[in-house]
């Protein structure tokens, strides 16, 4: 089980059934705007869908957002760190960047947010910059050619700037 | 040969078919069948277990392998249920199932009666060359009517389906691929879900990943103790099915060899469940023709169906007050045996009684253990209720031979009951044995012709227009929530022109309940139990709630009249808004 204590507006999400005029077929993009208030989805959003739309319920409503690899089901991190593990970035070394990331962060499997709420992480498929395997994302900006080395040293950037402030 | 009329061959064998929504139906009607985890009559096919492929000769030659359940029949095609490659993707499947099984089948609720068991074994499954799953997940415990354990589950997605045609998707497919598993939302206990305990999952469950939280064991001690007595009501729809677990056939009335198992089980009183079924018509029958005739709220609700009672307060709590007020039959005997059966029966009394009764139905597990059906004391009136399979698993662990067992009566004085009692157990039977009392009550006289065909059916809507000699009352039957829900929405837009509205959870009504005896691949056999309820009615000495002597007897002696200070105290009930411990919307 996942929980979450956020408190969610719900004259914001009645606003997005709204929009998709309560109908079950718009799901999906009903979930993605409540995904972009929250940066993820609450358990009570998903609940407040599944019980005003027609013909969904809680149930079915969690179904779709647990099948979808977009949908997030924890509270992403201030820095969402993608590593892609796409054919071209797996076969340059992705994995022990991956690693060094989660021994950094104290992360594994399941756990996808670090205790403090900075960073969450994730592996991706493929970013498009094969040429530049592999590759991190962390939020919009691309970092090339990563090692364990380099990445640990932009983590700690970002760690000190954090703490700076 | 006409149109309609075409043929295909199965294993050689011309055969007719005409509307069957699928190939696997034209085999079974041919006396064939292939195997399968996933297709059930009654609910959409869905083609998940792969254990029904066929192989399909073409007339051009053409041949493929295809799911039967989800194929229509085609005219020409030559049809092969075992061949060297269909037996061996079945098996294969089995292996796979089995793989990611806990295949603790000595101590599973289902063991002797599960179909993954029975097809291991008839495909011969004697070993898996897979390594055996370590992580299991924990078993949900929390319902008082159903338990659902993850590690028996094959994904093969009937418990899905059943609950989302017939009631409200409280079960649904979480995540994805090898992760994917059948839960409430967000993996929450069923007993804080918005479950309404109907157990349709668990009658179409092939394995025992859902099924009967039994009580069986607790019911054994009480009746070991010689310190106390065991008292037993049994419900309409149970005579009429529990013969199918000793080779009778459905609908056949077992009432008198219930009576006896029970005594030779070892309860020391014996009620029927239908002489309350006629005290719930004399109230509920006397409160319509009040709300009626003095303006209250309209249509009437019948609540003798927990599931949808609590449906009711969990989706819609603002319209409770169109629910009837009586309990359900079980709670009105619970009731009425807590208060005088120790006037009776000098050996019992208030601390050494122990009330039981037997339901064909999950849900009445959850209704004994409402608020409202808890004594002062805080303790249930109904202490345990077991279900119509339950009683059947103790019949036999008691060595009875229950085929050969002479009858006995009921006992006295909560043991007599009229027709309309006993129609109680079928979708339409609670309007109809209420129609033959309100009909006395509106005009003083006797309905002469008491069967209301139109009423009778285990289909899922009926509207029917009564003439109570001027008095034009309409009545509308459904059975399963989603139709009720149907009605709800009418009724709240101002479009339900009916005075009464009878509503039973499962479809059919409660001869199909959750806890009858399993029938996954025989959709007949619900019209067959209607049958036998509908013979119980016309081969009766009474077949007017008013006419029980019992009934009678008891309004002379202890509650004067139907919907007296004294049966309100006893027979009737309250009802909360419980949307709080499910949603959300609840909070605005």
């Amino acid at each position: 089980m996942t929980g979450s204590s956020t408190a969610i507006d719900f004259r914001a999400i009645d606003k997005i059934l709204e929009k998709y005029e309560y109908k079950k077929s718009y799901l999906i993009a009903m979930l993605q705007n409540v995904q972009e208030i929250y940066k993820y989805l609450p358990e009570d959003a998903m609940t407040y869908i599944g019980e005003k739309i027609d013909d969904l319920s809680p149930a079915t409503v969690y179904g779709v957002a647990t099948f979808y690899a977009q949908f997030s089901l924890e509270p992403k991190g201030k820095y969402e760190i993608k590593v892609c593990d796409g054919t071209a970035c797996h076969v340059r070394g992705s994995m022990p960047v991956l690693n060094a990331i989660r021994n950094k962060l104290n992360l594994k499997e399941g756990k996808l947010t670090s205790d403090d709420g900075l960073f969450s992480l994730e592996t991706v498929s493929c970013l498009g910059a094969c040429g530049l395997a592999p590759v991190v994302m962390i939020n919009e900006k691309v970092h090339p050619q990563m090692t364990s080395d380099a990445i640990s040293i932009i983590l700690d950037t970002l760690l000190s700037e954090e703490r700076g402030q | 040969m006409t149109e309609d009329k075409k043929t295909l061959f199965i294993e050689g064998k011309e055969v007719e078919f005409t509307n069957e929504p699928n190939l696997l139906e034209v085999i079974r009607k041919a006396g064939m069948n292939v195997p399968t985890f996933c297709y059930r009559p009654d609910l959409t096919s869905f083609g998940a277990c792969r254990m029904c492929v066929v192989e399909v000769e073409y007339p051009n030659g053409r041949k493929m392998i295809n799911s039967s359940c989800t194929m229509p029949p085609e005219a020409g095609i030559k049809v092969k249920l075992n061949t060297e490659k269909t037996r061996r993707i079945r098996k294969t499947v089995l292996q796979l199932l089995l793989a990611n099984h806990d295949r603790k089948c000595l101590t599973c609720a289902r063991s002797g009666d599960c179909e993954l068991q029975q097809y291991a074994e008839e495909y011969g499954i004697t070993d898996i060359p897979y390594a055996e799953k370590d992580d299991f997940l924990p078993v949900d415990h929390s319902s008082p009517s159903i338990v659902r354990d993850p590690n028996k589950c094959i994904l093969c997605g009937a418990c899905v389906r059943a609950c989302s045609e017939y009631q409200h998707s409280v079960l649904g497919f979480a995540n994805r691929g090898s992760r994917t598993l059948v839960q409430p939302m967000n993996g929450k206990p069923l007993a804080t879900s918005e479950c309404v305990n109907c157990g349709q999952c668990a009658a179409v469950c092939p394995t025992g990943a859902l099924t009967i939280n039994s009580q069986i064991e607790k019911v054994w001690k009480e009746i070991t103790n010689p310190e106390k007595k065991v008292v037993v009501q049994f419900a309409p729809s149970v005579r009429v099915a529990i013969g199918e677990m000793f080779g009778l056939e459905p609908g056949v009335n077992s009432t008198a060899k219930i009576n006896a198992a029970l005594k030779a089980i070892g309860f020391d009183l014996v009620f029927d469940t239908n002489f309350s079924a006629d005290l719930t018509i004399m109230e509920e029958a006397q409160e319509f023709v009040t709300r009626v005739t003095t303006g209250g709220t309209l249509p009437l609700f019948t609540s003798c169906c927990p599931a949808w009672v609590r449906y009711l307060e969990l989706e819609h709590p603002d319209m409770t007050a169109h629910l009837s007020t009586c309990k359900s039959p079980q709670g009105m005997l619970g009731a009425v045996i807590r208060e005088y059966v120790p006037q009776y029966y000098e050996d019992i009394t208030p601390e050494n009684l122990v009330s039981v009764s037997i339901m064909p139905c999950t849900a009445k597990k959850y209704e004994a253990n409402r608020e409202q059906f808890k004594m002062e004391n805080g303790k249930q009136e109904i202490d345990y209720v077991l279900t119509t399979q339950e009683l059947g698993r103790m019949i036999k662990s008691a060595g009875i031979d229950f085929k050969s067992l002479e009858g006995a009566p009921a006992d006295s004085p909560f043991g007599k009951y009229t027709g309309a009692g006993t129609i109680f157990g079928v979708s339409g039977g609670v309007a109809e044995a209420a129609a033959r009392t309100a009909y006395n009550l509106v005009t003083g006289e006797e309905l002469k012709d008491v069967v209301i065909n139109d009423m009778r059916g285990t289909h899922r809507v009926k509207t029917v227009e009564l003439d109570l000699k001027g008095t034009k009352i309409k009545v509308k039957i459904v059975n399963t929530l989603k139709e009720a829900e149907k009605c709800l929405r009418e009724i709240k837009e101002g479009k339900a022109d009916y005075q009464l509205l009878e509503v039973m959870a499962c479809p059919g009504g409660c001869i199909n309940g959750g806890g009858q005896p399993l029938s996954h691949n025989d959709s007949n056999i619900k019209e067959e139990r209607a049958q036998g309820l509908y013979t119980d009615d016309a081969t009766g000495q009474w077949r007017k709630s008013h006419e029980n002597p019992d009934i009678i007897e008891l309004y002379k002696k202890h509650l004067e009249k139907p919907n007296s200070h004294k049966s309100h105290e006893l027979l009737h009930t309250t009802y909360s808004d419980k949307r709080k411990d499910c949603y959300i919307s609840a909070g605005e």
